[in-house]
C-alpha cells in the first residue's frame, strides 16, 4: 500500500544551461529599458488607438487583420490598469501618465525573447549540433531588426513567435511519431502546432503562409505513411483524423473563438459602426440601438421608413429627396424631367422619411391590424414632407446617363405620365412570401413599367445636388450588387392621415420594443468580409518600400526621433547576418541543385541520412523563407520593410544548417576543418561588431553625434535623420 | 493470315479515325457559318478588334493591351478577302451594309471550329480511347458559348487556336520520345514552339500555356536525365533541342511579330500618345515626324515638357489662379513652358548639364514654375505647384535641380531620349503628375504636384519635346529615334501598365472568376430591347455542369487511385492501363485548367465570362478522359462481356444525347434570339432561365 515510502522520492531534473542563458539573454535583449522612449513611436500610433477602443469596450474594424494581435496588446493594457484616455494622433507624442508603457510593451517583447531560445530548439529539432543550435539561437539574439520590432507595442514579433512555436511544435510531434505515436506529449505537441497556427493567423493573416507550409508538410509526412504496408488501414485512418481534427478543426475553432472575444469585448457603438449593416449596429450599444430599439419588426401598409443603400461605399447614406428640382438642362446640355430630386444622403435628415403606400387604396396610416407588405408586393413609395411619389421614366440620369433618372414626379402635366409603381423584391428571403423586415430584410426595388433597379451610383451630384449621391433606376441589371440594395432602418407606424400631423410625427423620435440580435455566425461573417473587402485609399508612405529592396536592405524605417536630441530609433537589419542570410540560401540552392542533379544520375555524394537532413531542414528554413517572402510580390498593397521580419527570422536559421553541413561534408580534413571553424568564429564576431555598431539607433540611446549619425549611413538609400542646426 | 487481319483492322481503324475527324470538321465548320452570314451587325468586342483589323489596312498607329498577332491576322484576313478598311466600327449593333466582313469572321470561325479536331486528337492520343475523344468533340461542338465566341471577329478565336494547337503538338511530341530526333518529332516539337508564339502574340494570356509546355518539359527532361542509358552527351542534345524549338524559336518569331508591327502601322493614328516622344517622331503624320530641333539643352530654350506616365500630358500653365481654399492662391498649373536663363541672352550658348539648379518660366504668362509647402488640390499629401513672379522675378522656391535618370553629372541634356526629374531644392520634393482630373476650375486638366515621397515612377519623369533656341544648330530627330530593341521594350511597359489600369469600380458589377464554372452569368454580344436580334454568350449549362461535377469526381478517382497504388493494391493490367491515363493523362489536362484558370484569382483587372473559355477547352477534355475512365471502371466490375459493353455503350450514348438535346433547347443563345426577354414569362426562353442571374 504505502510502498512508495519505501523508495526514496528522487527528482532528477535535467536543465539545458545554455538554453536558459539563452532564454536570460533573449529576455535581457528585448526588455532592457523598455520604458524608452516614453513617447509614441511608429506603429504604436496604429494600434495604440485600438488599445484604447478595447478599454472602453467600444466597436471598431480593422482591416489589417484579426483581432487576437490587437486584443493581446490590449490585455497588456488592461493588466497595467490603462483606462484608454490617451489621443493617438501624432508619432512621436509624450506618453501622459496614465499610459502603463511597460505592460504595454512587454508582450510583444516577451514575445520576441523566447524566439532565441524557440531557433535554438528548432534546429536541435531538425539533428543539427547543439553549436548550430546555438549558432542559430546567438544570431536571432543579435538582429537589431527584430529587436526593435519586438520592443515597441507592434505585431510581428508576436507573429514570429506563434510562427516558430507551430514549426517547433510540429517538429517535436513528428520526431515523436516513429516511437510513441498516440502518447501524450505526441498528441501535446500536436495539438500545440494547431493552436499556435491558429494564433499566428489570429495575430495577422501572413500566419496563414507558414500554416499553409506546415499543412503540406504534414500531407507530406502523411503520404510517406500511406506507402508504409505495415501500418493497418485503421490505424492510417486514425492518424488522419487526428491530424485532420488537429490542424484543422481546431484552429478554426479557435480562429472563430477570437472573434467570439472581440465581439464579446466590443459592445459599445463607435467611431466605426457605419461601415457595417443596419443589423449589426443595431446590436451595438448606443448609437443606432438606441434609435431603433422597439421598432415594428414587419413593414405594412403606411409604415414610415428610412431607406438604408446595403453597400455603404463610398459612405453610408440613406434615400432622400427635397423640394430642390433637376436643373432643366445639365452642364453638358442634357436635359432633365426637371421634377424633384432624390438622392442618396449621408446624414440623419427628416427628409430620409418615406411612407409604403398600397396603390390601390388613399389612406397613409397604418390600418388595425396592419396589413404586412410581402415579397413580390407593388408598392408606391410617398416622399413624407413632400408627399411625392417616388418615380422613374425613361430620362437619362444627370451623371449616369446611361442609366434612368429617379425623381419625386412633379405632374407638370406634360408628356411624362407618372410611373410610381415599385416591386418589392425581398433578396434574402427565406421562401417567397417572406414579409419584408425591418432591419433584417434587404430589399430590391423593381420598376414596374420599365424594370428598372433602384441604385445607387456611386457618383456624386454637382453643386445644384447638394453634392449629395446620385440614386438611378438600372435599366441593365448585371445581377446582384449590394449598390441596388436596401433596408429599412428606422421605422414606425404611420397614425395621422393629416399632413401637419404627419410632419409632427415625422420629427418624432420612433419607439416600441423588440429586440433584433443578430447571431454570432452572422456578425462574424459580416465582420470577416468586411475585414477582407475593406480597402483603404491608396496610401503613399515615406518608408514604404517593394519586396526587393529588402532582401538587400535598401530601405530602413524610421520609427522615432528625439525632438531634441540627435537619439532616434530605426528599423534596420543586422547587416552582416542579413547578407549572410542571402548567401546561406543561394548556397543551399546551388549545392541542393548540385545533389539532386548527381543523384539522378545515380553519383550520391552525401549518405542517405545526411540528404534526409538537409532536405527537411531545407524544407521548413529555405521553405518558411519562400513562403513568406515570395506572396509579396503579388501584393498590391502598401508594403513595409517589417513585413519581411517572418520570412527573415527563417532565412537566418538557414545559415548554421549550411555552416554545419559545409564542414561536416565538404571539409574532408582535420586542417580544413579547423580552419573553417576559425572562420566561423571570425565570421561571428563580425555580426557582433555589427549588432554593437547598430545598437544605438536600435535601443535609441546613447544619443550618437552628427559624425557618428552620417558614419552609420552605410547606404545611401537609407535614411538617417540628420537634424538640420 | 493474323498479321493481315491486324493491320486491315489498324487500317479500318485509321480510316474510321479519319472519318470521325472530318466529320467533327464539317459539321463545326457547318454549325458555325450557318450563323454569321445572316448576322450583319457588328456585335460587343468586334468594335475594338474588327477597327483594330481597319487600323492594320490603313496603317494608322494604334494601343492595344495586347501582342499584336491577333490583330494583325483579323487585319490580313480582312485584306485578302476585299474589305476596305472603312467601316467606322463606332458601336455594337451599327449595320455593315455593302461592308466586306465575311472575310474576318470566316477566318474566326475557321479557327474557332479547328478547336474541335484538335481537341479530339489530343485526347485520343492522350488516353487512346475513341469514346473519350468522341464525347470531347461533342462537349465543344454543341456548347453554346463556344460557338458564340468563335462566331465574331474577336481575339479569342485565334487565341484558342494557337493554344489547342501547342497542347496537341506537345502531347503528339511526347508520343514520339520513343523515336527522338526523328522528323516527326521535330516537326511536333517545333510546331509547339510556333504555335507558343502565336499564343503569347495573340494575349498574355497564352502565358499559361507556355509554363504548361515549360512544366511538361521540365518533366520530361528529369525523366531523361534518370535514364542512365542515356549518356550525358545525348542528354545534352535533348536539352539543345528543347531550348531551340520552345524558347529561341518562339523568343524570334515573337520579336519578328513585333517588327512587322511597327513595320506595318508606319502613320500616326490614336495610340501615339500612349508612346513616347521619341517614338512618335517615327510616324508619318505626326507633329513630331521630320522636325529638326536643337539636340541639347541650353539655357534660354524654349520648350514643352510631356510627363512619361502612361498617356502623359504636356506640363501647362494659364491665367487662372487657383480658387479659394484650394492651397495658396496663385497660378494654376495643370499639365508649356519654357526654360529660363539665369544668363543674359547676348552671352554665349551655355548647355544645361545633369545636376543643374535651374528656373523655367512659362513663356505667355511669364511666371516662374513654384512650389511650396501647401497640400496640392487633389493629393493631399503632396505639395501645390503654382506659376509665381512676375517677368521671372519670383523667389527661392522657383528653384529647380535637374537631373537624367542613369546619367552622371555633368553630361548633357538630349531633347526626347532623357528622361528628366525635377527636384524642388528647397523643400526637395519632385515635380510630377497625380493622374488625377482636377474639377471643372482646372479645366478638367490633370493635376501636376511636388511629391515628396521620392520614389522612381515615370509619373515623375519628364523628357523635352519642342525647342526652340536659335542659337543652336537644328538637327533632324531622326538622329535620335529609338533602335528596335528599344521600342519593343517601351511597347511592352505601356502594355503592361495599360493592363493594370483597366481596374473595376466600385459601384460596378463585375463578373468573378467563381461566376465562371457555374456558368453564373453570360455576356450580351448584341441587342439589348425586346425588338432586338440577341445574341447572348453563355455556356450549354448541361455541357458545363457536366464539367464542373467531372472535376470533382475526377478528383475523387485521382486519390482514390494514387492512395490504392501507394498502398501497393495489386492491379489487372488493364486497370493499370486505366491508372496511368487517369493519373498522367488526366493530370497533364488537370494542370492546364488549374494555370489556365486559377491566376484569374489573383488579377486585379477587370474579368469577363471570356476569360474562362480556354479552361473550359481543357475542362472538356478532362470530361471525356473522366467519363471514359470511369465508365470503363464500371465496366470493369461486370463479369459479363455483353452486358460491360451495354453499360459501357450505354453510359456514353445517355452522355451524347442528353449533350444534342440541351444544345437543341440552348441552340437560340448563340444563333440569335428576338422576341419578349426570357425574364417574362411569355417568351419560348422562359423555361430556359434556370438561373435568376442569366438575361437572355
Amino acid at each position: 500500500m504505502l510502498g512508495f515510502l519505501k523508495e526514496p522520492v528522487v527528482v532528477t531534473a535535467k536543465i539545458n544551461v545554455s538554453l536558459v542563458a539563452l532564454t536570460v539573454m533573449g529576455l535581457m535583449s528585448r526588455l532592457w529599458g523598455l520604458c524608452y522612449p516614453r513617447a509614441v513611436v511608429f506603429d504604436e500610433v496604429y494600434y495604440g488607438q485600438f488599445v484604447s477602443l478595447y478599454m472602453k469596450r467600444i466597436f471598431f474594424v480593422d482591416d489589417s487583420g484579426p483581432p487576437f494581435g490587437h486584443m493581446l496588446l490590449a490585455l497588456g493594457g488592461y493588466l497595467g490598469g490603462f483606462d484608454g484616455n490617451f489621443l493617438w494622433n501624432r508619432i512621436g507624442a509624450e506618453y501622459s501618465m496614465n499610459v502603463p508603457v511597460w505592460s504595454l510593451r512587454l508582450l510583444p517583447a516577451l514575445a520576441g525573447a523566447l524566439c532565441v531560445p524557440l531557433a535554438y530548439q528548432i534546429l536541435a529539432e531538425l539533428h543539427f549540433s547543439h553549436c548550430a543550435a546555438l549558432g542559430a539561437a546567438l544570431l536571432i539574439l543579435l538582429e537589431n531588426s527584430l529587436i526593435t520590432q519586438s520592443r515597441f507595442m507592434l505585431l510581428e514579433s508576436i507573429l514570429i513567435f506563434f510562427i516558430l512555436l507551430g514549426v517547433l511544435s510540429y517538429l517535436k510531434f513528428y520526431n515523436l511519431q516513429k516511437d510513441s505515436a498516440f502518447s501524450g506529449s505526441w498528441w501535446f505537441w500536436l495539438l500545440l502546432t494547431g493552436v499556435a497556427c491558429s494564433c499566428a493567423v489570429g495575430v495577422k493573416y501572413m500566419g496563414l503562409f507558414t500554416y499553409m507550409l506546415l499543412l503540406t508538410t504534414a500531407g507530406l509526412h502523411f503520404w510517406h505513411m500511406i506507402g508504409d504496408q505495415n501500418l493497418s488501414n485503421v490505424s492510417l485512418l486514425c492518424h488522419f483524423l487526428a491530424r485532420g481534427l488537429a490542424l484543422i478543426i481546431i484552429p478554426m475553432g479557435l480562429y472563430l473563438s477570437f472573434f467570439y472575444v472581440h465581439l464579446a469585448l466590443l459592445y459599445r457603438s463607435g467611431p466605426h459602426d457605419q461601415i457595417m449593416t443596419s443589423a449589426f449596429q443595431a446590436s451595438l450599444e448606443g448609437g443606432l440601438a438606441r434609435i431603433t430599439q422597439g421598432q415594428p419588426l414587419e413593414v405594412a401598409y403606411g409604415s414610415q421608413i428610412t431607406l438604408r443603400n446595403v453597400l455603404g461605399k463610398p459612405m453610408q447614406c440613406w434615400l432622400h429627396s427635397h423640394t430642390n428640382t433637376y436643373p432643366i438642362r445639365y452642364e453638358n446640355g442634357r436635359g432633365s424631367s426637371h421634377q424633384q430630386q432624390v438622392t442618396c444622403y449621408p446624414f440623419k435628415d427628416v427628409n430620409n422619411w418615406w411612407i409604403v403606400k398600397d396603390p390601390g387604396m388613399q389612406q397613409l396610416v397604418v390600418s388595425n391590424p396592419p396589413r404586412p407588405v410581402r415579397h413580390g408586393h407593388i408598392v408606391q413609395l410617398v416622399h413624407g414632407i413632400t408627399t411625392r411619389y417616388l418615380n422613374t421614366h425613361d430620362v437619362a440620369a444627370p451623371l449616369s446617363p446611361h442609366s434612368q433618372e429617379v425623381s419625386c414626379y412633379i405632374d407638370y402635366n406634360i408628356s411624362m405620365p407618372a410611373q410610381n409603381l415599385w416591386r418589392v423584391e425581398i433578396v434574402n428571403r427565406e421562401s417567397d412570401t417572406d414579409v419584408w423586415k425591418t432591419i433584417l430584410s434587404e430589399v430590391r426595388f423593381v420598376h414596374v413599367n420599365t424594370s428598372a433597379v433602384l441604385k445607387l451610383s456611386g457618383a456624386s451630384l454637382p453643386e445644384w445636388g447638394y453634392r449629395q449621391l446620385e440614386v438611378v433606376g438600372e435599366k441593365l441589371s448585371k445581377g446582384y450588387h449590394q449598390s441596388m440594395v436596401w433596408n429599412v432602418e428606422e421605422h414606425r407606424y404611420g397614425k395621422s392621415q393629416e399632413q401637419k400631423e404627419r410632419e409632427v410625427e415625422l420629427h418624432s423620435p420612433t419607439q416600441m420594443d423588440i429586440s433584433k440580435n443578430l447571431s454570432f455566425m452572422a456578425k462574424f461573417t459580416e465582420l470577416q468580409w468586411k475585414i477582407l473587402t475593406l480597402k483603404n485609399e491608396d496610401t503613399e508612405h515615406k518608408y514604404s518600400s517593394s519586396a526587393l529592396d529588402w532582401i538587400t536592405m535598401d530601405t530602413n524605417i524610421a520609427y522615432w526621433l528625439h525632438p531634441t536630441s540627435g537619439a532616434q530609433i530605426h528599423l534596420l537589419g543586422n547587416v552582416a547576418t542579413w547578407a549572410s542570410a542571402n548567401a546561406a540560401a543561394l548556397v543551399y540552392l546551388c549545392l541542393s541543385l548540385w545533389y539532386l542533379l548527381r543523384r539522378r544520375r545515380k553519383i550520391y555524394d552525401i549518405p542517405e541520412d545526411a540528404w534526409q537532413l538537409w532536405m527537411s531542414a531545407g524544407g521548413i528554413c529555405g521553405g518558411g523563407w519562400a513562403v513568406n517572402y515570395l506572396p509579396f510580390f503579388l501584393m498590391e498593397k502598401t508594403l513595409f520593410l517589417y513585413h519581411y521580419l517572418p520570412a527573415v527570422t527563417f532565412q537566418i536559421l538557414l545559415i548554421p544548417v549550411v555552416l554545419q553541413h559545409l564542414s561536416d561534408h565538404l571539409c574532408r580534413s582535420v586542417l580544413l576543418k579547423s580552419m573553417f571553424s576559425a572562420l566561423v568564429v571570425a565570421w561571428f564576431s563580425w555580426v557582433y561588431f555589427v549588432y554593437c555598431t547598430f545598437s544605438p539607433v536600435t535601443y535609441g540611446q546613447p544619443v550618437l553625434a552628427l559624425a557618428e549619425l552620417r558614419a552609420l549611413r552605410w547606404k545611401d538609400t537609407w535614411n538617417i535623420l540628420i537634424r538640420k542646426q | 493470315m493474323t498479321v493481315t487481319l491486324k493491320t486491315i483492322k489498324s487500317i479500318s481503324k485509321k480510316i474510321l479515325l479519319d472519318f470521325f475527324l472530318t466529320l467533327f470538321s464539317i459539321v463545326a465548320d457547318w454549325l458555325l457559318w450557318f450563323v454569321f452570314c445572316c448576322c450583319v451587325f457588328s456585335s460587343w468586342d468586334e468594335t475594338h478588334f474588327g477597327k483594330m483589323g481597319s487600323y492594320y489596312i490603313n496603317r494608322t498607329f494604334f494601343f492595344d493591351v495586347h501582342p499584336p498577332l491577333g490583330k494583325m491576322l483579323i487585319g490580313l484576313a480582312g485584306y485578302l478577302s476585299g474589305y476596305d478598311g472603312t467601316f467606322p466600327f463606332q458601336k455594337p449593333g451599327d449595320r455593315y451594309e455593302q461592308h466586306n466582313y465575311v472575310g474576318m469572321r470566316g477566318f474566326c470561325a475557321f479557327l474557332g471550329s479547328c478547336l474541335v479536331p484538335f481537341a479530339y486528337l489530343t485526347v485520343l492520343e492522350l488516353s487512346k480511347s475513341l469514346p473519350a475523344a468522341l464525347l470531347t468533340a461533342f462537349i465543344l461542338i454543341f456548347d453554346t458559348g463556344c460557338i458564340t465566341l468563335s462566331q465574331y471577329i474577336l481575339l479569342d478565336p485565334i487565341l484558342m487556336f494557337f493554344l489547342m494547337g501547342a497542347v496537341l503538338s506537345m502531347v503528339k511530341c511526347n508520343s514520339c520520345a520513343d523515336r527522338p530526333f526523328s522528323a516527326s518529332w521535330w516537326f511536333w516539337l517545333s510546331l509547339t514552339g510556333v504555335s507558343l508564339a502565336g499564343a503569347m502574340g495573340v494575349k498574355f494570356v497564352g502565358l499559361f500555356v507556355v509554363l504548361l509546355v515549360g512544366l511538361n518539359t521540365i518533366y520530361d527532361l528529369w525523366d531523361l536525365l534518370g535514364n542512365l542509358s542515356l549518356s550525358l552527351v545525348m542528354f545534352g542534345k535533348h536539352l539543345l533541342a528543347r531550348v531551340l524549338c520552345l524558347i529561341v524559336l518562339p523568343l524570334a518569331l515573337y520579336t519578328a511579330m513585333f517588327a512587322v508591327h511597327f513595320a506595318v502601322l508606319n502613320r500616326s493614328g490614336p495610340g501615339d500618345g500612349f508612346f513616347s516622344s521619341a517614338f512618335q517622331s517615327q510616324l508619318i503624320g505626326n507633329n513630331l515626324h521630320n522636325v529638326s530641333v536643337p539636340e541639347h539643352l541650353a539655357y534660354g530654350s524654349v520648350v514643352t515638357m510631356k510627363n512619361l506616365r502612361m498617356a502623359g500630358g504636356y506640363l501647362h500653365s494659364h491665367w487662372h489662379l487657383y480658387p479659394e481654399g484650394v492651397g495658396a492662391r496663385q497660378q494654376q498649373v495643370g499639365v508649356l513652358w519654357c526654360y529660363s536663363d539665369l544668363s543674359d541672352p547676348s552671352s554665349p550658348v551655355e548647355f544645361v548639364r545633369h545636376g543643374d539648379i535651374i528656373r523655367l518660366e512659362h513663356k505667355e504668362t511669364s511666371r516662374n514654375l513654384h512650389s511650396h509647402q501647401h497640400e496640392a488640390p487633389l493629393t493631399r499629401k503632396h505639395f501645390q505647384v503654382t506659376g509665381y513672379g512676375i517677368n521671372g522675378t519670383g523667389d527661392s522656391n522657383d528653384f529647380w535641380r535637374i537631373e537624367v535618370v542613369g546619367r552622371r553629372t555633368g553630361q548633357l541634356i538630349k531633347v526626347l531620349r532623357s528622361q528628366v526629374r525635377l527636384t524642388h531644392v528647397a523643400t526637395g520634393c519632385i515635380l510630377g503628375s497625380s493622374g488625377k482630373t482636377l474639377p471643372k476650375w482646372g479645366w478638367e486638366q490633370v493635376e501636376v504636384t511636388c511629391t515628396p515621397y521620392l520614389k522612381e515612377t515615370p509619373n515623375s519623369l519628364w523628357n523635352f519635346e519642342d525647342h526652340i533656341n536659335p542659337k543652336l544648330p537644328n538637327i533632324s530627330l531622326d538622329v535620335l529615334k529609338p533602335s528596335f530593341a528599344e521600342i519593343l521594350l517601351e511597347s511592352h511597359m505601356v502594355m503592361i501598365r495599360g493592363n493594370s489600369g483597366l481596374k473595376p469600380k466600385d459601384n460596378e458589377v463585375t463578373s468573378k472568376p467563381w461566376h465562371w464554372p457555374i456558368n453564373y452569368q453570360g455576356l450580351r454580344f448584341s441587342g439589348v430591347n425586346e425588338t432586338d436580334y440577341r445574341v447572348y454568350l453563355l455556356g450549354n449549362p448541361v455541357i458545363w455542369w457536366l464539367n464542373l461535377v467531372t472535376i470533382g469526381l475526377y478528383l475523387l478517382i485521382t486519390v482514390a487511385t494514387a492512395v490504392a497504388l501507394k498502398r501497393g493494391v495489386q492491379l489487372t493490367s488493364e486497370l493499370k492501363e486505366l491508372s496511368r491515363v487517369v493519373l498522367r493523362a488526366g493530370g497533364q489536362i488537370t494542370l492546364g485548367w488549374l494555370l489556365h484558370y486559377l491566376p484569374f484569382f489573383m488579377m486585379g483587372r477587370v474579368l469577363y465570362f471570356h476569360h474562362y473559355f480556354p479552361a473550359m477547352l481543357f475542362s472538356s477534355m478532362l470530361t471525356g478522359i473522366t467519363w471514359d475512365a470511369l465508365l470503363k471502371f464500371c465496366a470493369g466490375f461486370l463479369s459479363c462481356s455483353t452486358t460491360a459493353r451495354r453499360v459501357y455503350g450505354g453510359g456514353f450514348l445517355a452522355l451524347v444525347l442528353l449533350i444534342l438535346y440541351s444544345f437543341y433547347l440552348f441552340h437560340p443563345l448563340s444563333y440569335g434570339m428576338i422576341g419578349p426577354m426570357a425574364s417574362n414569362p411569355s417568351s419560348p426562353m422562359a423555361g430556359l432561365r434556370w438561373m435568376d442571374s442569366w438575361e437572355f
